[in-house]
């Protein structure tokens, strides 16, 4: 990697010279602006996509229009049972403005089936083992109206812990159990409502995972599945999506699954924050102004407040891609259009890289992101956004910007607090940790019933948690998290800290060599890197 | 091509039921009144008043236990002796076969009414886990026996009356179930049956039932009262309500 001059690169990689702004990093729920060591190469995600400009009629061509089977309408008959299932809260991020993709994407397929005369339809939340959505959230999702006409007993989130709501589709020759929603099962027909925010999205992962149960989701979701992904946003490189698709090609021989597949751009920030998607360098007075005001306001106000505040901005996402039919061709053609939206070329590894974690993740929407969750941002779903090679080389260092309060919801993430304080300190081994602790947490009749009666996440969610890190924590040489307002939970965590980033950068150089080279993933908006 | 199985069929009972991860078995211990039930001793006291012999003295008995409610509450929120002492001289003079032939007629009317909707998932979860059911409660073992027939229940401890020539004295026999005696109970009830109070869990409502949850591994508040759901918060326990459950059809 030889640094080259500012203006003259690829518009999404600038290399830092002396006269460059400072980097706008995130820092939890406030901003850092840094000034970085001159050379280090700072990856923007590519400027969104334009949406298509008549959304409804792109989702009705694509029902008409299907890959791999029969248009929907010609699927129906008067009578028919169906079950329409939806991606849940955790996608997109943050929720888009209002109307969700899913409600219009609704709307068309509602109106289809009810010309046909089909009457019998249940709307389920693919919420899998995440935690149940509210009845605000999920009327947000679909719209008023429909939340009127379906809410609660046609329109309702997926309980994987309902003894006899899950039945087993069968069992793969790998003895992996498919095991899937009752209802779904026994419907004449699933149509699948999906957005495809990142690769690793859609496809068989829409039922098989989002509308299974605990042993169903054990076989992949553990740590040699993770060890053995080489990122998981190339579905190609990963042992997750083997995994899965091998248990989703069993769903689709048992069951008549029709997939409605939407990409959305990377347009994740609305006003007044549209300004954090820019090169700094290009910022206009304006912007200056609106940063040093949103820094200067979220200081004045307390945790909570600043939650609050950045959580009521929704994104601005536009869809630019809509595929209907069966699922290999629908993805097929998703996760190229997925790949347009998100791959930034990239040359060569770094030795060190840099990364703010923002306020959200897919699993704290409306809450907050604790310790464990800072996790799995870091050397999980950040660490993981390569295509190719990952972007810091091997025993390389990962400097992470987050004040890791030893804070958590104990609504929604009550397992988390007793995996993190109880079983983290003991040990960090995922696989000791499954062995000894995965089923305890599962089955413990306390957080099944949050669960199932509140909007708490599986007691075995933090487990997949700790999982999800397992590749980068593998990968890279040393952790170190600059900001954190406490030594003890990046000690829980195994990582190192430091008061700021300018002293992490040394900390990684002291041992890494002056000259190591950094890179900086101007994260969110989400891009992935395809590092050559 | 993977193995495919032909038609769908319930799924293996193997598969969804845990193991406790420790080799030494545990208990699921429940307190009744408050937390798998919305019943306490004063519903069952003015039920058995209002159903006294004769018209004037079910009228009499009712109002009496009404007019005694505010000290109840008064001497509940001071102490639970004091309350056990005062409430039940109410049951003075009442007989024990009498007590007995109405224990039906009020679970049927009174308690099983008031089950608390998630009550039953709860205990079938805990014995999918593996834990031995055990109540613990204050309430009188002359009223909770149908209802812990009803849940399958079989190991308890409650209050019992003293009796002398078949009629209530108005004091409990001892032992008294109440706070600190509970979490007593507790701790010898597992020694003598070999269990981890470690590996065991325990459930309750109220503040006053704080040791009972603090001398297992796996306390959890169950609907609980304010003071009961701070020291919760405080201690990071789980904070269940049995009370409500998730809209949407449950096969």
């Amino acid at each position: 990697m030889t640094p080259r001059l500012r203006y003259k690169t690829d518009p999404d990689i600038v290399f830092i010279d002396k006269n460059s702004a400072a980097r706008v990093l995130h820092n939890g729920e406030d901003f850092l602006e840094e000034h970085l060591p001159v050379g280090t190469r700072v990856i923007y995600p590519p400027p969104p996509i334009r949406g298509l400009p008549n959304p409804r009629g792109a989702i009705r061509h694509a029902l008409n229009h299907p890959l791999g089977c029969d248009p929907l309408h010609a699927q129906l008959r008067p009578g028919m049972r169906v079950t329409i299932a939806l991606d849940d809260i955790s996608l997109p991020l943050p929720p888009m403005a209002t109307p969700d993709i899913r409600q219009t994407a609704l709307e068309v397929v509602l109106e289809m089936l009810s010309d046909h005369g089909v009457d019998d339809v249940h709307l389920v939340i693919a919420n899998s083992l995440h935690r149940k959505m509210t009845e605000s959230e999920m009327r947000r999702m679909v719209g008023a109206e429909i939340h009127k006409a379906f809410y609660p007993s046609r329109y309702y989130n997926h309980d994987a812990e309902d003894p006899r709501g899950i039945v087993a589709i069968g069992e793969t020759r790998h003895h992996e159990p498919v095991r899937i929603n009752r209802r779904a099962a026994e419907s004449d027909l699933i149509v699948y409502l999906n957005i495809n925010l990142v690769p690793m999205d859609g496809g068989h992962k829409s039922v098989t995972v989002g509308l299974c149960d605990y042993p169903s989701l054990r076989p992949h979701h553990e740590p040699q599945t993770i060890r053995d992904s080489d990122g998981y946003m190339d579905p190609a490189r990963s042992e997750l999506s083997r995994k899965v698709d091998r248990m989703g090609k069993l769903v689709d021989t048992n069951l008549n699954v029709f997939h409605v597949e939407t990409v959305l751009n990377n347009r994740m920030y609305a006003d007044p924050l549209s300004f954090l998607a820019k090169n700094e360098d290009d910022f206009t007075d304006l912007d200056r102004l609106k940063m040093s005001a949103t820094r200067w306001s979220l200081s004045k106000l307390p945790a909570p407040a600043k939650r609050k505040f950045l959580h009521r901005i929704p994104g601005a996402f536009e869809m630019i891609g809509c595929y209907a039919g069966r699922t290999e061709p629908v993805h097929e053609r998703t996760l190229a259009r997925c790949f347009e939206q998100y791959a930034v070329p990239v040359k060569g590894q770094c030795d060190i890289l840099l990364c703010g974690i923002p306020y959200i993740s897919p699993y704290n929407v409306n809450s907050i992101l604790n310790p464990l969750l800072v996790q799995v941002m870091g050397p999980g779903y950040l660490f993981n956004l390569y295509r190719g090679k990952p972007l810091v080389r091997r025993g390389g260092a990962l400097i992470l910007v987050h004040p890791c309060r030893d804070e958590f919801d104990p609504v929604f993430h009550p397992s988390y607090i007793e995996f993190f304080h109880r079983l983290l300190p003991e040990t960090r081994d995922p696989f000791v940790l499954r062995e000894r602790y995965e089923e305890e947490f599962a089955n413990n009749p306390s957080y099944v019933q949050m669960y199932r009666d509140g909007n708490a996440y599986h007691g075995a969610h933090p487990f997949f948690m700790w999982y999800w890190g397992e590749n980068g924590r593998e990968h890279v040489g040393r952790i170190i998290v600059a900001g954190a307002e406490n030594q003890h939970v990046p000690g829980i965590l195994g990582w190192e800290s430091a008061e700021t980033v300018t002293e992490a950068i040394a900390m990684a150089r002291s041992d890494l060599g002056p000259s190591a080279e950094i890179s900086m993933l101007h994260v969110p908006p989400i891009m992935i890197p395809e590092v050559s | 091509m993977p193995a495919v199985e032909s038609a769908f069929r319930e799924p293996a009972a193997d598969l969804p039921a845990g193991r406790p991860s420790s080799p030494r078995a545990a208990a699921a211990f429940y307190d009744l009144d408050g937390t798998l039930i919305r019943t306490n001793l004063v519903h069952v006291l003015a039920w058995y008043a209002r159903n006294d012999q004769g018209l004037l003295r079910s009228v009499r008995s009712f109002a009496a236990t009404a007019a005694g409610i505010p000290l109840f509450f008064t001497t509940d929120l001071y102490s639970r002796k004091v309350f056990n002492d005062l409430f039940f001289q109410w049951y003075r003079g009442q007989s024990y076969d009498r007590l007995r032939f109405l224990a039906d007629e009020l679970h049927e009317t009174v308690i099983r009414p008031a089950i608390f909707p998630g009550a039953r998932d709860l205990v079938a979860q805990s014995r999918r886990m593996g834990l031995r059911p055990v109540v613990v409660t204050g309430a009188l073992e002359v009223s909770v026996r149908p209802l812990l027939r009803e849940l399958g229940i079989t190991e308890f401890v409650a209050n019992r009356l003293e009796f002398v020539d078949g009629r209530a004295t108005g004091r409990l026999a001892p032992p008294v179930l109440a706070g600190a005696s509970k979490a007593l109970w507790m701790r010898e009830y597992a020694e003598r049956e070999g269990l981890s109070l470690n590996d065991s869990y325990a459930y309750a409502d109220s503040m006053s039932d704080l040791p009972m949850l603090s001398v297992v591994g796996h306390p959890t508040a169950a609907n609980p009262d304010l003071r009961l759901r701070s020291t919760a918060r405080r201690h990071d326990w789980p904070v269940i309500d049995l009370r409500r459950r998730t809209p949407g059809p449950r096969a």
